[in-house]
């Protein structure tokens, strides 16, 4: 049921997380941004926090899985100041704790 | 212990980085620099008179050597100015290190006189981008900058620096090692005996050469792979002089404005190997539509171009040189017999020229004539336009970098900065312009600089007094409804070349053309040749922007196709 479920929404509509790792310094998040608004890809959420002794930042961003999200991964991981990328399937829960504050 | 501004250590990083000329225009954000650079020994500074005119000057020395080349512009417009520059070396692949001036720290976001935010403005445009905000930084990011600039797929790093920086005393014990090119591997070993498998298999293969084979310095092994398989092979117009155009295998430039015989030849093949090359749309034509019914095998440096827009049978994501060398004992020789005289019946059938055609009055002609007196230590630039595709089709080049042209970006204005570019890096080597009126146009200032310079550029100006290849949509697209492509003013071009203290000559109708250029190419320095084309000179064959490359318009024997 919930596969059929699924298979109806279309591959626009399912939600995807990517999770980066990313040098902390002004400019990264508009390299990373760049890389969707030139493709016309919305970036539906973004959350990014400093790690550690901050020279780092973990930066989640929230994305509707469709035809262009494999070239924008590609892209990102192109980008020096980006150290690691994880491809989240489904939406990821840090969204869904940050949703309570638009509640 | 080293003690010294942030100027004089980026001077010092960029001759131990080996840099020996750098292109640029001063001005207030960047006079700390240039007066850091009036003290170096090694590098010679080329005064420019437009900073897209510096921009595509340091172009011309990045695409003749391969080298990554350097460029100056100040904070604002001088930065605004370069722009253009760097977006045509981006597409293109080029090796390029802009360094900007930058209003004072503590002035940034002020709205400063000149201050633009040239970092913003260069993030879709370069490889990557610095803002430098400590001058100690300065230590990591000039050798970070030529690394990024010549490594994997090469292309352009600017580096902005906030006059404060300039003038900053920074104190270090040892210089950095400067930046070289990162070695990457070749692709992985089982897609390669996948690739050698499709390509044993194939019987009607053709091999594509792009600019990666070029960057890649892998013409050699892409020719032995072609001989030993007997792929017919054809270029794009980054990649000619990958294959000298006489080779029995050449198919030419394939695309927008190939021979017929090259893009029919494309509709045959099983197999598509595409070696550094990245699909664009001025060659592959309506993509559903190229080579249907072929498998592809596509080499590229840079995972993110292979299946970007078709998809890959098998993909070899590596250096394209090591990926070749990896291959070519694992594929059988084998001579295709059938298939090599389908391309040569075709290449018969459809030839690229005819003798009417190549007449010295006639653009083919002048090419030609030009290619017949220079042997290939020459060094031809075009600009863009109908000059540009003239010289693609018909120009014998025969050895990699010998043809510099704004490929992707397609930049009217590139070509006669960057002619003065490679006949600074290569003073040895005779350098030709194949120019238009409209793109002479777009840097004419530049005049100046190659007289300054004594560069040994000449400068063919194919006047058809007007925006040729803007006539030419017009007219087979837009019902002949000409609007903004004819120039209203016939300027005299040797008149304006004498003004800067350029010999100049202009070619008329029936004129010796053949002792004219060898007095031209005989004496050293820039000079300027003015030929008349006519207006109804068209590039032909073309296909259609967004058509099939199947539906050529034009040309020779159009009318024994059926296609």
């Amino acid at each position: 049921m919930l596969n059929d479920a699924l298979a109806e929404l279309s591959a626009e509509e399912r939600g995807a997380t990517l999770e980066l790792t990313v040098n902390n310094h002004p400019g990264v998040m508009s390299h990373i941004c760049g890389l969707f608004s030139r493709r016309a890809y919305n970036l539906e959420g973004i959350v990014c926090l400093p790690q550690g002794d901050g020279a780092t930042s973990r930066m989640w961003l929230r994305v509707n899985e469709n035809a262009k999200l494999q070239q924008v991964m590609r892209q990102v991981e192109k980008l020096p100041d980006v150290l690691a990328l994880v491809h989240h399937p489904a939406e990821h829960e840090i969204f869904s704790l940050v949703g309570r504050f638009t509640a | 212990m080293y003690e010294m501004t942030g100027a004089r250590a980026i001077i010092g990083l960029l001759e131990r980085q080996g840099i020996d000329t750098i292109a640029g225009i001063p001005g207030g954000a960047n006079l700390p620099l240039y007066d850091a650079l009036r003290d170096s020994r090694t590098i010679r500074h080329v005064l420019c008179r437009h900073e897209q005119g510096a921009g595509f000057l340091a172009q011309g020395i990045a695409r003749s050597t391969g080298q990554a080349a350097v460029c100056f512009a100040t904070s604002g417009p001088g930065a605004t100015n370069i722009l253009t520059a760097i977006a045509d070396a981006y597409l293109d692949s080029i090796p390029l290190v802009c360094i900007t001036g930058q209003v004072p720290t503590s002035l940034i976001g002020t709205d400063a006189f000149q201050e633009v935010d040239i970092y913003g403005l260069s993030i879709p445009i370069t490889k990557h981008n610095y803002l430098v905000r400590s001058a100690d930084d300065l230590l990591r990011i000039l050798p970070e900058a030529f690394t990024l600039a010549l490594s994997g797929r090469p292309g352009p790093v600017l580096i902005d620096v906030p006059k404060d920086i300039q003038t900053a005393t920074i104190r270090f014990a040892r210089w950095p090692e400067p930046g070289c090119r990162r070695e990457v591997p070749a692709a992985d070993g089982e897609a390669i005996a996948q690739a050698a498998r499709l390509i044993d298999a194939a019987e009607r293969p053709i091999l594509c050469l792009g600019g990666g084979i070029i960057h890649g310095g892998a013409s050699d092994l892409a020719r032995e792979l072609a001989e030993k398989c007997s792929l017919p092979t054809t270029m794009t117009l980054m990649g000619l002089g990958a294959m000298p155009a006489d080779h029995p295998l050449a198919l030419g430039m394939l695309g927008m404005h190939a021979a017929r015989s090259t893009n029919m030849a494309l509709q045959e093949c099983d197999l598509f190997i595409a070696a550094g090359a990245r699909f664009d749309d001025r060659a592959t034509g309506k993509l559903v539509e190229f080579c249907p019914g072929a498998g592809i095998v596509h080499m590229d440096i840079d995972a993110s171009e292979v299946s970007k827009l078709k998809t890959a049978t098998v993909g070899l994501v590596g250096d394209v040189r090591h990926t070749l060398a990896a291959l070519l004992p694992l594929v059988r020789r084998r001579s295709r017999g059938a298939w090599r005289h389908t391309t040569a019946m075709l290449r018969r059938m459809y030839p690229m020229t005819l003798p009417e055609a190549t007449v010295p009055e006639r653009p083919y002609g002048l090419i030609l004539k030009v290619a017949e007196l220079l042997d290939e230590e020459a060094v031809v630039v075009t600009d863009v336009g109908k000059h540009q595709m003239w010289t693609a089709q018909v120009y014998p080049f025969s050895r990699p970098r010998q043809l510099l042209t704004s490929g992707g970006l397609g930049t009217m204005g590139f070509g006669l900065p960057t002619a003065i570019g490679a006949a600074l890096a290569m003073p040895q080597r005779p350098v030709v312009l194949f120019t238009g009126d409209g793109s002479l146009q777009m840097n004419l200032q530049e005049l100046a600089t190659a007289v300054e310079q004594r560069a040994n550029v000449k400068i063919l100006v194919m006047n058809n007094r007007s925006l040729g290849l803007v006539r030419q949509q017009q007219r087979l697209f837009y019902n002949e409804r000409h609007i903004a492509c004819d120039f209203q003013l016939d300027v005299d071009f040797c008149t304006i070349a004498r003004g800067y203290g350029i010999p100049s000559f202009n070619a008329p109708a029936g004129c010796d053309l053949d002792s004219l250029l060898r007095q031209v190419f005989a004496v050293p320095g820039p000079c300027l040749v003015n030929v008349l084309v006519g207006r109804e000179e068209e590039v032909y064959p073309m296909v259609p922007p967004g058509a099939a490359n199947s539906e050529m318009l034009g040309g020779f024997y159009a009318e024994r196709c059926t296609c």
